[in-house]
């Protein structure tokens, strides 16, 4: 099969549907924020497998070697890595500020608190 | 001079930190005031330079483009960049007499850096012209948008906060993914440079899932109907000086990037001839005017009724977008700025009703037309904006919008303008009427706001009725605008 070649980016579809789904399913605060994580995860994956050049050796320069892979989609993953990890601590700090709040992490109980939908 | 278009970015980014650094009291809050101030003359100059030189490019770091990160100024984005330093310029002197208000003394500083971080990533997101860059600016005002929602005095900020964190991560995500399918389509990141080569792959089918990535996304920051869900709560309990300045310009500036995609770098051709986009828009633009319109009638809280409000008025600037006409772009970009002064406005007199009665219940108002007179009549005067009253902005967008609609014969949308507006006409009328005719249920008297806080509220409303009546600059430059987006004209 051809497809299963490109089996890098079965994988990026599969953690990504099981990031969404955690996402939307789970009512705990921290699973939601574990499937935000592995949603992101997904898409980096996908930007590395992005920069492979067949035959293309580390992008590092060396002796000897005259392909490369292609660096740039590493470098842009890395600010996004950046970027994701600053949203999870961002996420995790509003979590502890709710337990505080409310006592509860659970989606359910915050709405009952609240009479909210 | 030519490094002015980085200078708008910078200046507020590198106030963020400075502000972290001096001690609290009124040294962060003028030090912000100042960036605003100075970013409001910078944002003019560059209109004038943009008039007299057209479109301006300026290579960061020296690394010509598409290589290196292009900034690129036309109207488009100049128009809204004006957009920010103003309603930025008002609302942080607004900010100091209510945030000692409303947040905590040891979180000032921290306050005024993350108000100038969301500032400086909306700033970037309108200054570059590279795709990936988008992204970073976007993330950068998003966090900071997260934080200074979750300040508010209600915990349900920080629920809200926290919907919108997750909800906000997915889109600017799928925005990401978006950009990452264009990028291994044609191996550049620069949008002229993905504007010329992208016809090359379109209608494959990795530029359509590109597209729909990107489209989804965008549209879940600018809280098109259905995917407005984080935004009412959002609105509500954030601090006043907060709700005025992300609902003014937070998803104003994601309308833009949503135009600067479907035009500048796909092409009308492209993303309105060969995909439905233009069908799919329009349609969703529709039910949100008239459902978010329909919600706000009978919301409890002035805040959450003007936030549903936001929501029907998206819905009106993505139906201008979506006509793909250069009139219907026209009063796209003109509701942008408009509606930036109009909820500007209504969102900093009711920051004023939450300064003095502590609340901004509806039920809360009653009496407050005679105890709050300037309050209310400033609130009065940006309602009529927002319903569209001639010699206001709101009434000229619309009249481009319904010209719009009509010149490509859509009697049926001009009808669903008018019903929306009609309705705004209901809410709005449902506050000035329990604000003036009905008796404050307590005996002591509510005083009227501080000057402090009345006087960048009043130059707001002011600026409705002055770009109502002289509409030279906005109206020119959005016609402008939208003649260079569409590839018209010059």
């Amino acid at each position: 099969m051809i497809s299963l070649g490109l089996y890098n980016y079965w994988i990026v579809i599969g953690l990504m549907m099981v990031g969404l789904y955690v996402m939307i399913s789970r009512g705990n605060l921290i699973k939601k924020i574990v499937g935000l994580n592995i949603f992101q995860s997904a898409v980096f994956i996908m930007y590395i497998s992005m920069g492979v050049v067949e035959g293309g050796a580390v992008p590092i320069l060396t002796d000897g070697v005259t392909r490369y892979s292609n660096p740039l989609p590493h470098v842009l993953i890395l600010t996004a890595i950046v970027v994701g990890v600053a949203t999870t601590a961002l996420g995790l700090a509003l979590v502890v500020r709710i337990k505080e709040a409310y006592g509860s992490v659970d989606e359910d109980d915050l709405h009952r608190m609240d009479n909210d939908f | 001079m030519e490094h002015l278009q980085i200078l708008i970015v910078l200046i507020p980014l590198l106030c963020a930190p400075i502000c972290v650094l001096l001690p609290g009291g009124r040294l962060p809050w003028a030090l912000a005031t100042l960036a605003a101030w100075t970013t409001l003359v910078l944002a003019l100059l560059l209109l004038g330079r943009i008039e007299s030189e057209g479109v301006l490019s300026y290579a960061l770091g020296n690394w010509a483009p598409p290589i290196g990160i292009e900034y690129r100024l036309d109207y488009a984005n100049g128009l809204v960049q004006l957009l920010l330093a103003t309603v930025a310029s008002v609302v942080l002197p607004y900010s100091y007499r209510s945030a000692r208000r409303e947040i905590d003394n040891d979180r000032q500083p921290g306050f005024y850096a993350a108000l100038m971080l969301l500032f400086a990533g909306l700033m970037g997101i309108t200054a570059t012209g590279d795709a990936f860059n988008v992204f970073v600016f976007l993330e950068i005002s998003s966090l900071s948008t997260y934080a200074l929602l979750a300040l508010g005095r209600d915990r349900r900020a920080l629920t809200s906060a926290f919907r919108y964190l997750i909800m906000g991560t997915v889109g600017a995500t799928f925005f990401l993914i978006g950009v990452g399918l264009l990028y291994a389509m044609t191996g550049t990141l620069n949008m002229a440079d993905l504007a010329e080569r992208l016809p090359a792959v379109a209608g494959t089918r990795t530029m359509d899932t590109a597209v729909a990535f990107l489209v989804v996304g965008i549209c879940l920051k600018l809280a098109l109907f259905p995917l407005h869900l984080w935004l009412p709560n959002a609105y509500t309990y954030a601090p006043s000086a907060v709700t005025a300045m992300v609902a003014a310009i937070s998803t104003k500036v994601m309308v833009y990037v949503l135009i600067r995609f479907l035009y500048t770098v796909l092409g009308a051709d492209y993303s309105f001839g060969q995909l439905p986009l233009a069908q799919v828009l329009m349609v969703l633009a529709v039910i949100g005017m008239l459902t978010a319109s329909a919600v706000a009638l009978n919301q409890p809280n002035a805040k959450r009724l003007l936030a549903y409000s936001s929501i029907a008025q998206v819905g009106y600037m993505v139906l201008g977008l979506s006509l793909a006409s250069t009139l219907g772009l026209t009063a796209s970009l003109l509701h942008m700025f408009n509606h930036g002064l109009i909820k500007g406005a209504l969102f900093l007199a009711l920051g004023c009703v939450f300064f003095r009665v502590g609340s901004t219940d509806v039920e809360r108002l009653r009496g407050l037309g005679r105890a709050m007179p300037w309050t209310m009549a400033a609130f009065v005067a940006g309602g009529l904006s927002l319903i569209g009253v001639p010699l206001t902005v709101g009434f000229v967008s619309k009249w481009y919008l319904v010209l719009a609609a009509l010149d490509q014969g859509w009697w049926a949308l001009v009808i669903a303008i008018l019903i929306s507006s009609l309705l705004s006409v209901a809410y709005i009328w449902r506050l000035v009427e329990i604000a003036y005719f009905q008796p404050s249920p307590s005996r002591d008297i509510t005083r009227e706001a501080p000057l402090a806080l009345l006087i960048p509220t009043w130059i707001l409303v002011l600026a409705n009725f002055w770009f109502g009546i002289d509409t030279r600059l906005t109206v020119g430059v959005a016609e402008q605008a939208a003649a260079a987006l569409l590839g018209v004209g010059p």
